[in-house]
């Protein structure tokens, strides 16, 4: 290789830049690197305390013996009934799925509903009562909530805002910050399909198998492990940014650089048509009912059964591990991540920009 | 899908690289023409299984990246107007015209729509008679049938309120323009296959036969892309030039005869300014006087002022002179959130492909 590209890692990553722009735009919701920048520069420091610095999907919190977690996600999605499930479910699923992620039992839920007027009644009853059904299924009660409706053209059909409270039966803390070098990652389902429905339904693209949303919840495979003892340092799901974006900023919040294998990774063949057509990486598409986990390698085989044994994880793999220190050469001991390809090179992997968006030609 | 696997499969891709460095016994650079074709190789780390001595580097063939910011200019002045809807495919809408971008301008309120094809563009028009529907349409010869049956289906229903901002390159000229180039390295071509699949490889031999430079019809897999390699690094250390096809399961030595009839039935050859390259005699399409009517350059009230000169040294890119990472702004000032240039923003963009797999 040439000269030019053996420095190649140098480049960037020393300081955020100034926020480059007059107006929030699309991209800025993609969950990608412009995401990122609107949180670091523009919301966080205005908020900033410790709890809110360590980046994980649910905020850790204690009150005298009560270990609990809190967190809140708005749903914003087009067309708001798609393949597989429908704003309702996800409302639920998605915030029931983040305290999950902090090794939470998931407990109440709040509902805020913003409606346009014009909305359909038998949409919203559907939506409410998909709703009902999934936070049953979860075991959550849904307490509390709020309802508004805004002029037409000024909503798209309905949004939804949960917030969950969820109590950490198990002991040890999960997140980012406990991620150990050596630890095995786990992936618990293939990737791509969420983000391909959604996209593939509004587009009106057919496949000759059709692909659906894996919008679920994660509870069965999460309680599989912590009440089987699975020493679990970390957990996140794979939403926005794909799977490559959130072990990119897992790498980040742990300083600890990670090693996947490009062939380990679960895709299904339809997904992978679907991302061909497109010009989409999988690694970047949206999922809704996967998650990565960081376990010790002396506990993977046992955590892999445990899994496979729950239908939302019976996927289940190792895609690969955190890196000792000193290797590999390509991450320079940062907190990166490097993907070794199908074809036995490698490459590191990044952070998504924007929003995906299909190539020209 | 079977495509796919197989020409992804890591024995075959190990099998060509050690057949490469068998033949090789010199340095050579060749240079891949598609940014199609750029972003498999970074992506793949493909360079990673060549021997020092090939050299890639990346060609012109990115449309986002050469679409001038005078075009964009203009799509931004026409997106502007409440009586216009703008359309193009995604990765335009990120471009830095002269000023800011068709996404900046969306912010603002502008109506901006992405779109997978130009027959979406139609069926916008049909739906909203009373506001002016204006199709930004970029590309090289692979997205040039597309815009004109388009164009062709709009005459057909006579629709008036459909209008399209032209920009579309034609490869062959661009690469005369490489190889007479004063900075020139480039000893051998790998041409774009899906190009080839459109206008047939009769324009690679006259280049050939006026340059003697090996042209060797290439794909975008990992197989293909070595195959192509090994072609062309033969073909010059046995002395020869010739257009070689290994891309036949896309490309016919012909090429797609309907598409190419549609494309001169709309449009004519004309001249085309490249942006960071420069204007290239006979390198593009206009539209035909048949079709002047649906010229969305008309809507236009006032001349725009010429773009000014960036920072970007994108034409340096494009024609394989400097690769992305000898750019003093790459991956400091210049990132996929904040692009100076165009070849930051594309998918096909050399330098978007350098930041997001290296």
């Amino acid at each position: 290789m040439s000269d030019i590209l053996d420095d190649h890692n140098d480049f960037g990553l020393q300081c955020p830049p100034p926020f480059h722009a007059d107006q929030v735009q699309l991209d800025h919701g993609g969950g990608g690197q412009l995401s990122q920048q609107l949180l670091e520069q523009v919301i966080q420091p205005r908020f900033a305390n410790a709890e809110l610095a360590r980046g994980h999907d649910s905020a850790l919190l204690q009150f005298g013996d009560a270990r609990v977690a809190f967190t809140t996600d708005s749903y914003v999605i087009n067309p708001l009934i798609f393949p597989g499930g429908d704003i309702g479910k996800l409302a639920v699923y998605g915030t029931v799925n983040d305290l999950l992620m902090a090794g939470a039992r998931p407990r109440y839920l709040s509902c805020s509903l913003i409606i346009e007027e014009g909305l359909p009644l038998e949409t919203l009853t559907t939506i409410l009562d998909s709703m009902a059904a999934a936070a049953k299924e979860c075991e959550v009660a849904i307490v509390t909530g709020d309802t508004k409706v805004v002029d037409r053209g000024h909503g798209d059909g309905l949004y939804i805002n949960t917030a969950g409270i969820g109590v950490r039966e198990w002991p040890g803390t999960i997140a980012p910050q406990s991620i150990q070098p050596g630890d095995a990652i786990v992936l618990s389902a293939g990737v791509g399909r969420h983000g391909l429905a959604i996209m593939a339904q509004r587009e009106g693209l057919q496949f000759d198998t059709p692909i659906t949303s894996d919008c679920a919840s994660l509870l069965p495979a999460v309680t599989t492990l912590l009440e089987n003892g699975i020493d679990v340092h970390c957990m996140r799901d794979a939403t926005r940014g794909g799977l490559a974006s959130i072990l990119v900023e897992l790498a980040e919040l742990s300083g600890l650089s990670m090693t996947l294998s490009a062939t380990a990774i679960p895709v299904s063949e339809v997904v992978v048509g679907g991302c061909e057509l497109l010009g989409l990486d999988p690694l970047y598409v949206a999922n809704e009912g996967c998650f990565v986990a960081m376990v010790p390698e002396a506990q993977l085989q046992a955590a892999l059964t445990l899994l496979r044994d729950q239908a939302v994880s019976r996927e289940s793999v190792q895609i690969g591990r955190v890196d000792k220190k000193g290797e590999p050469k390509l991450t320079q001991g940062k907190g990166r991540v490097c993907l070794q390809t199908a074809i036995g090179s490698t490459r590191l992997l990044r952070r998504m920009t924007g929003r995906l968006l299909p190539r020209i030609c | 899908m079977k495509y796919l696997t197989e020409y992804r499969d890591r024995h075959a891709t190990e099998r060509l690289a050690e057949k490469i460095r068998t033949v090789v016994t010199q340095p050579w650079v060749l240079m891949e023409v598609c940014g199609g074709q750029t972003h498999s190789i970074v992506k793949n780390a493909l360079e990673q299984l060549l021997p020092a001595s090939v050299q890639l580097v990346h060609g012109p063939g990115c449309p986002v990246c050469v679409t001038a910011a005078e075009i964009l200019d203009q799509a931004i002045a026409l997106a502007q107007r409440p009586d216009v809807i703008l359309c193009s495919f995604g990765d335009m809408l990120r471009v830095p015209g002269s000023q800011q971008s068709l996404q900046a301008v969306k912010a603002t309120g502008a109506d901006v729509r992405m779109l997978y094809s130009p027959m979406d563009a139609l069926a916008i028009a049909r739906a909203n008679p009373q506001r002016k529907v204006v199709f930004l349409a970029v590309g090289f010869e692979t997205t040039g049938p597309a815009t004109a049956l388009a164009l062709a289906q709009a005459r057909q229903w006579r629709l008036n309120n459909f209008f399209v901002l032209l920009s579309h390159f034609l490869v062959p000229p661009a690469i005369s323009t490489i190889v007479e180039g004063l900075n020139n390295r480039v000893q051998g071509f790998l041409a774009p296959g899906h190009v080839c699949a459109v206008t047939g490889i009769e324009p690679y031999q006259q280049l050939v036969a006026r340059y003697r430079v090996p042209m060797v019809i290439t794909g975008f897999e990992p197989v293909d892309i070595l195959q192509g390699i090994l072609c062309c690094v033969a073909q010059l250390e046995r002395g020869e030039a010739r257009v070689e096809n290994p891309y036949r399961r896309v490309a016919n030595d012909q090429g797609n005869a309907r598409a190419q009839s549609l494309v001169n039935d709309v449009f004519e050859v004309s001249d085309q300014h490249w942006r960071g390259i420069g204007s290239i005699a006979n390198s593009g399409l206009r539209l035909s006087p048949s079709y002047q009517m649906f010229n969305a350059v008309a809507l236009l009230d006032t001349a725009l002022p010429a773009a000014s000169p960036s920072e970007c040294i994108s034409g340096d890119i494009l024609q394989g002179i400097k690769k992305p990472k000898q750019c003093p702004h790459f991956g400091h000032r210049c990132r996929p959130e904040h692009p100076l240039g165009a070849p930051m923003v594309s998918s096909e963009g050399a330098c978007a492909a350098y930041f997001n797999y290296q």
